[in-house]
């Protein structure tokens, strides 16, 4: 790329955006928000055209000495890339979900949404320590406004729990980070990755970063704040919130918490394993129960989440790159199925599950989107969740058998909870008149769910596009936990597999 | 310790442009009556600016060792004395600015208040530079005997006349313990010299000595508003009238906050052990009674007080570190503090009813964001940069307080006293809550003026995301003036 500062620039072009957003109104405010996430979108698109694979560990760095104590330093890795592209993907999908929805203080809703989008970028891009911190924190407010301003009924609960609780998770994280700052001397967080704390410190650190991505990401049983987050918060609100905001716990896992301290990680691998099995099974059963259909779906964020964090303390290959493709296929799926039911919410004003049903009869089109996703939620093989889930069962599973079969038993829940509800919803009788008499999806939900469908078909059919960026940064990632690893109880005799190199040239080529 | 006189004199030269132009005005206010109030206003601001433009030019340069001494040790000029009186004069010259618009509506501009301004001033700048006991108690009082005066210059108000009075007895009270912990220091040690208590004390402290510190301590806290010593500030703050609160919350805090370093670094700074613990439970307590003490409140002053005291909290734990990293992270947190709190204030200048009337209830403030968008977004600017989210300004202070407080091995402190600064965002988001999801109440609807809207404006964009890039400016100006403390950390 030269020296363009791409990074830079898909910072600036929301900001501006943002900025522009809120002199405007509604109409021209739209158009700037769509036109902002969609440069941005381009720029990602060009970014990961450009991303050289098999290159430098972090490319298309910046660097600029603007402040005391931490550095403006942007760059990114496979799994940054990634997530990034997750990002600007689903961000112009939210601000067509809001655009006859949100009608009003509109200006500012998008300036709230752009702005996230700034933060979300920079926070998967940040090199530095603080830097991170600053973008990951700084996503509250905006987050808190769009729960607060446009969310439903009992928005201003659901808005102090979101903030009070991704609040003090972090705090804590933040002295955590001063003090390996002042033990290691750098802020950088590549050189912090490769530096080797005291095993007695590691503890403790872990505890404090464990405190902030445990909400986030959220685990059970600090989870509580995202039904209600979610129920209340608008349909873009939500779609982000699953699809990119939960990915921040995740990924602060995969960039802080495994490779700077690998012994804490493993020694706190049973709490981890533990706190994932009870999520797994507890939240898949309330999802079985509830009847609003954006608290089920909440639930089951949970659930999926829990399988990412045991892919990721599986401390293997495998774990690690089914984590990131379940955080990946998550995003995208939990985002879609919260856009299908944004669809008939708008129809109906109303997210009781009962007060539909039968709508494959007069909604044909949206049955069939609708039923894709649920699909791909299950984990069917060829949709997106299917590789991920596999893949990070197939890790935990050598590590830990008893553990690969509980959260095994989620995947069966999932099935459960997922077909009844598109049951009770598309199929059966047409009870309710008005439900019935909905139309079908208008070329403006076809344009949300259509690329979102295209993508969890891809990513389920052809992973590889999706696993070969990040296939480097893993492995550098697995050899640095590979003398910290827990001995598995699965005792695999992995034997030599069918020569790959004809089927699979392009990604054995990296 | 001989300094020569002439060198004395150039080195208190700010306090001498005060307290000269201080006289004059009071005579032409005494002869020339109320009509020439706004006249005096500008020249008291002038005069500030003359004493900021002299005092400059030793922070930039860092001025310290025996060289700022003058008067045979009682004054020091140093950079440190430098930079806390550059707050205490910028924060002055906004409680100028903004008073003479908010007394004319009340009808009660009076010639006395800028020149009152100015002793007060006059005051805190003594009592930064004071590097004796007895210089310290001077500047202290001037302050204090001005700031009574300045609460109760509504005099048609009751609220006002109470704040005087309360302000009056409890800071009386605050002063003869203060006196009470200076006789003792002075009897044990000796001397009254900052320099001669740190010789006396450097083998340990006497039992008498460290009854000396602990009321010196007590009295300074009742003047920076530290917990167990706080419970006249919502009073006060809330009775004065509003540009005085302003300066009450702004530039007072920085001269106590100073003395109160110099005192315990200087003086006792051999004797670490023997005051750390006492400014931790100060900080902590304040960090946690500011915060819970403001959940209740319904008066946006009165949770300005609150914060005001959840703030000197967060401040004390940079004291509480004991090294040269705290101290300038101190100084740090002191400007950013100062550029909040006027802001904040002169965002509550700026609500007033269609009448023109001021209103102060929390309840006012309801949909705000619809009504009047641009206050109400400085407002939530502002209160989230008091809560210290980033990427506002006001999170830089707090990042650099717990970073001296790591570095100093305090964890512990560090940790408890960030969760505990969570209670306090309860109630800064309560606020952005009030005015960005309520329904609009209609009751801020008046003008406001430009000064006001010019203050916080400026206020408005240091705080923004853009004053990171003051981050290393200010950081060493804070570290020379930290540095320049006379004391082996």
């Amino acid at each position: 790329m030269g020296g363009f500062p791409i990074l830079s620039v898909m910072l600036l072009v929301p900001l501006v955006g943002a900025i522009v957003c809120l002199f405007l109104d509604a109409k021209p405010a739209r158009m700037v928000a769509l036109l902002a996430t969609l440069i941005d979108l381009a720029l990602g698109i060009l970014l990961w055209a450009n991303y050289d694979i098999g290159g430098a560990q972090w490319q298309f760095t910046e660097r600029a000495n603007l402040f005391a104590g931490f550095e403006y330093a942007l760059g990114i890795d496979g799994i940054a890339l990634m997530l990034i592209m997750l990002s600007v993907f689903l961000m112009p999908i939210c601000i067509g979900a809001s655009w006859e929805a949100i009608t009003k203080r509109v200006g500012e809703y998008m300036a709230a949404f752009l702005i996230m989008e700034v933060l979300m970028i920079g926070v998967f891009a940040a090199q530095d320590l603080f830097l991170f911190y600053i973008f990951f924190e700084a996503g509250l407010i905006p987050m808190y406004l769009i729960i607060g301003i446009w969310g439903g009924q009992n928005r201003i609960y659901a808005a102090y729990k979101f903030f009070l609780y991704t609040l003090l998770g972090s705090v804590l994280m933040l002295i955590a980070m001063l003090w390996m700052v002042n033990e290691a001397g750098t802020t950088s967080i590549p050189v912090l990755m490769e530096y080797d704390f005291a095993p007695e410190a590691q503890t403790w650190l872990w505890l404090a970063f464990f405190a902030s991505f445990a909400v986030k990401m959220p685990m059970w049983p600090v989870h509580t704040w995202l039904p209600d987050a979610h129920v209340q918060a608008p349909t873009a609100g939500s779609v982000i919130l699953a699809g990119v905001l939960l990915k921040l716990g995740g990924y602060g896992f995969i960039r802080f918490s495994l490779p700077m301290f690998p012994d804490a990680s493993a020694e706190f691998g049973w709490l981890v394993w533990g706190l994932s099995m009870v999520a797994v099974v507890l939240t898949s059963l309330i999802a079985l129960v509830q009847a609003d259909m954006k608290k089920l779906i909440a639930y089951s964020s949970v659930a999926h989440m829990a399988i990412v964090t045991v892919g990721l303390f599986a401390f293997n290959v495998q774990g690690l790159e089914g984590a990131m493709m379940v955080m990946l296929g998550h995003g995208l799926v939990s985002g879609a199925l919260f856009l299908c039911v944004g669809v008939i919410y708008d129809r109906l004003r109303t997210r009781e599950i009962s007060r539909y049903g039968g709508l494959s009869i007069n909604m044909p089109a949206y049955a069939v989107l609708f039923m894709l996703f649920t699909m791909a939620a299950v984990g069917l093989p060829g949709t997106s969740n299917f590789v991920g889930e596999f893949l990070a069962l197939a890790g935990i599973y050598q590590a830990n058998s008893w553990v690969a079969f509980v959260c095994t038993t989620g995947i069966i829940l999932g099935a459960a909870y997922m077909l009844y509800l598109y049951r009770r919803i598309c199929f059966g009788e047409q009870k309710n008149a008005d439900a019935a008499a909905m139309p079908d999806l208008s070329l403006r939900e076809y344009l949300l769910l259509g690329p979102i469908a295209a993508a969890v078909l891809w990513m389920g059919v052809y992973p590889e596009s999706f696993l070969a960026p990040m296939r480097a940064d893993i492995e550098i990632l697995d050899t640095r936990l590979a003398a910290a690893a827990p001995e598995g109880d699965a005792h695999l005799a992995i034997g030599e597999g069918a020569p790959a190199e004809e089927e699979h040239a392009e990604g054995e080529a990296h | 310790m001989e300094t020569n006189f002439a060198a004395s004199l150039s080195l208190i030269a700010p306090e001498i442009v005060l307290s000269l132009s201080g006289l004059l005005l009071l005579l032409i206010a005494a002869w020339g009556g109320d009509k020439g109030a706004r006249v005096i206003s500008i020249a008291s601001a002038i005069a500030l600016g003359a004493a900021f433009a002299l005092t400059a030019p030793a922070v930039c340069a860092g001025a310290s060792g025996p060289d700022t001494m003058a008067f045979g040790g009682q004054f020091r000029a140093d950079a440190f004395a430098g930079l806390a009186k550059l707050m205490i004069f910028a924060a002055a010259g906004a409680a100028l600015v903004v008073s003479p618009r908010f007394f004319e509506r009340a009808g009660a501009m009076r010639a006395e208040f800028p020149v009152l301004v100015l002793f007060a001033t006059l005051g805190m700048s003594i009592m930064v530079s004071a590097s004796d006991l007895i210089t310290l108690y001077i500047g202290l009082e001037l302050n204090s005997l001005s700031a009574y005066v300045l609460a109760a210059i509504l005099r048609d108000d009751e609220r006002s006349a109470e704040a005087g009075l309360k302000y009056f007895v409890l800071g009386g009270l605050a002063s003869g313990i203060l006196l009470f912990g200076m006789s003792l220091t002075y009897g044990f040690a000796g001397t009254t010299n900052f320099g001669g208590i740190a010789v006396a004390v450097s083998d340990g402290l006497s039992t008498g000595q460290l009854f000396g510190l602990t009321f010196v301590l007590a009295g300074l806290a009742f003047k920076i508003s530290a917990a167990p010593f706080h419970m006249w500030t919502p009073d006060v703050y809330e009775g004065a009238p509003t540009p005085v609160t302003m300066f009450f919350a702004s530039a007072p805090k920085v001269a106590a906050i100073a003395l109160l370093a110099r005192v315990a670094l200087e003086a006792f700074g051999t004797q670490a052990i023997a005051w750390q613990q006492i400014v931790i439970f100060a900080a902590l307590l304040s960090i946690v009674i500011g915060a819970l003490g403001a959940i209740g409140q319904q008066n946006v002053k009165r949770l300005l007080a609150y914060s005001s005291i959840n703030n000197v909290g967060f401040i004390l734990i940079g004291l509480a570190a004991g090294t040269v990293a705290g101290a300038s992270a101190m100084m740090v947190y002191l400007a950013i503090y100062v550029v909040m709190t006027i802001g904040s204030f002169v965002a509550v200048l700026l609500m007033r009813d269609a009448d023109g009337n001021q209103v102060e209830g929390i309840s006012d403030l309801a949909g705000l964001s619809t009504t009047r968008p641009a206050l109400a977004w400085a407002l939530m600017a502002l209160m989230f940069s008091l809560a210290g989210i980033p990427p506002l300004f006001g999170f830089w202070g707090k990042f650099v307080v717990f970073q001296a407080a790591v570095e100093a091995d305090l964890v512990a402190l560090a940790a408890i006293g960030i969760a505990a600064s969570v209670i306090g965002a309860f109630y800064y988001i309560k606020i952005v809550k009030v005015m960005f999801f309520d329904e609009p109440a209609g009751t801020v609807t008046g003008e406001g003026d430009t000064p006001h809207w010019a203050l916080l404006l400026i206020c408005g964009v240091l705080i923004s995301p853009l004053g990171y890039l003051l981050t290393g400016w200010l950081g060493n100006l804070a570290d020379m003036a930290a540095a320049s403390l006379a004391v082996a950390f």
